[in-house]
């Protein structure tokens, strides 16, 4: 369950679900909500088509799937319209764009219709951590420079508000998650090639 | 491996399929939707205290809600109705209840919006001596893909915007979505929105606007990329604020000054 966190995350080693973590990245409050959103989605759609993954015919095997994973992402939509009202108008859009999140659709391709249902689960919920983890350096790291706040605590308080920090501006935009990701699978697979060698 | 399956079978699964996914959507919609209707009553209210600068934190918003006076206004006359509880007149509705509501002509619909409710509420905050210092129009109208709902607070004038806002839309996210954006809400606020002959008169600019421009007061700077969105929120302000809108009710304001 941890292998997908750090040995083959989705985002850094096999680059899926680039576009949700350039664009939920720039507060961290929206993005646990997103990442909790994602974590449910994959563990459900991959328990379900498990289950049932002896009686889905290959011919129709990935618009079957599609629809499950497109029902689960309603479903999970609306508990957020429900229950994080105020984090659903930031999100907006993209919780509806989980379903062409690519990790979850490689997933349920990949794993879930060849393994047990429980272990579908677990890899699920490996995977979904492997995606928070990334999301939430990369917004951490653009929440704390783009405006000198955590979760909306200032740490760094900016020179609009009369403190010392000079936002950067650009980490608030798109650009910049994308920049923070390369840095990232850089070190990843620096770190990674590393242990190769000793072994 | 599996054995080869019949078309038969592949309808089957399909079927149970989409069956089973529909009742998990369909149930899980109608279930939250109290909790979600109750929070989207609780976000509109919020966005009258914001739209006049009026929302404390820290505050109950119910006590907040307190300050304002809702009225219904006949559209027609401007005249205020008297009924009980205001606040529970519900416009969505009446806008599209063909008893509670007028058809417009396309020549009149500028604002995209079909039809348009014959009582619409109204909110109003006194001053200490009892004097009208801010109106709270309801506002809607089509934009790109979606009708946008909200709200502008004008001084006791009728004529300087206090703010506007807009509680509800599907604008493109980054695009016309921007309409949520801080800054460019706040470049309302002392602007003009009737001309000295007493017509709506506003521009959303493309490029910003030039504040040596002696017309800048009627201007504000329009958003980036969003053509049919900024189209869409100058036709429903002239709309709501003309003779089909809330243009009678405010002319009754001008002339009524303080007694109102």
């Amino acid at each position: 369950m941890l292998k997908p966190v750090f040995n083959s995350n989705p985002i850094t080693i096999q680059v899926l679900g680039i576009c949700s973590a350039l664009a939920v990245t720039t507060s961290l409050k929206a993005t646990l909500i997103m990442c909790m959103a994602v974590i449910v989605v994959l563990a459900l759609s991959n328990t379900t088509v498990s289950i049932i993954r002896h009686h889905i015919p290959t011919s129709i095997r990935i618009i079957v799937q599609m629809t499950i994973i497109a029902s689960l992402v309603i479903v999970v939509d609306q508990f957020i319209k429900a229950y994080a009202f105020e984090m659903s108008k930031v999100l907006s859009v993209f919780v509806g764009l989980i379903v062409t999140n690519c990790i979850i659709m490689a997933r349920a391709e990949t794993f879930a219709m060849h393994n047990p249902p429980g272990l579908s689960f677990l890899d699920g919920i490996g995977h979904g951590i492997g995606y928070s983890v990334v999301l939430i350096i990369v917004a951490a790291i653009r929440e704390l420079s783009g405006s000198g706040r955590l979760l909306g605590y200032t740490l760094m308080p900016s020179v609009f508000e009369g403190g010392w920090y000079y936002p950067n501006s650009m980490m608030a935009l798109a650009p910049s998650a994308f920049f923070i990701i390369g840095l990232l699978i850089w070190a990843q697979h620096t770190w990674k090639c590393h242990q190769m060698k000793k072994k | 491996m599996r054995a080869r399956v019949t078309t038969r079978k592949v309808l089957f699964i399909a079927l149970l399929v989409s069956l089973l996914s529909s009742a998990m959507v369909t149930i899980s919609t109608i279930l939250l939707r109290p909790v979600q209707e109750a929070n989207r009553q609780h976000y509109m209210h919020l966005n009258i205290l914001k739209v006049a600068g009026l929302l404390q934190k820290g505050v109950a918003l119910e006590a907040q809600l307190q300050q304002l006076e809702t009225y219904l206004v006949d559209l027609n006359s401007g005249e205020f109705r008297e009924v009980e509880n205001p606040e529970t007149y519900d416009l969505r509705k009446a806008s599209k209840d063909p008893e509670k509501s007028i058809l417009l002509s396309p020549t009149q619909d500028i604002a995209g919006i079909k039809r348009r409710a014959i009582y619409a509420p109204v909110y109003l905050t006194r001053d200490d001596n009892n004097r009208v210092n801010s109106i709270i129009l309801p506002i809607h109208g089509y934009g790109l893909w979606s009708t946008l709902y909200g709200f502008i607070a004008l001084q006791d004038d009728t004529a300087t915007v206090i703010g506007v806002r807009f509680y509800e839309h599907a604008e493109t996210p980054g695009l016309g979505g921007e309409v949520d954006s801080v800054r460019w809400l706040k470049q309302w606020n002392g602007k003009k929105i009737f001309d000295s002959r007493w017509q709506p008169k506003i521009q959303l600019v493309k490029g910003g606007v030039d504040h040596d421009d002696p017309g800048a007061i009627y201007q504000v700077d329009a958003l980036s990329g969003a053509t049919l969105t900024n189209r869409g929120i100058e036709n429903l302000l002239k709309f709501w604020l003309g003779d089909d809108g809330f243009g009678p009710f405010l002319a009754r304001v001008r002339s009524s000054g303080d007694r109102l």
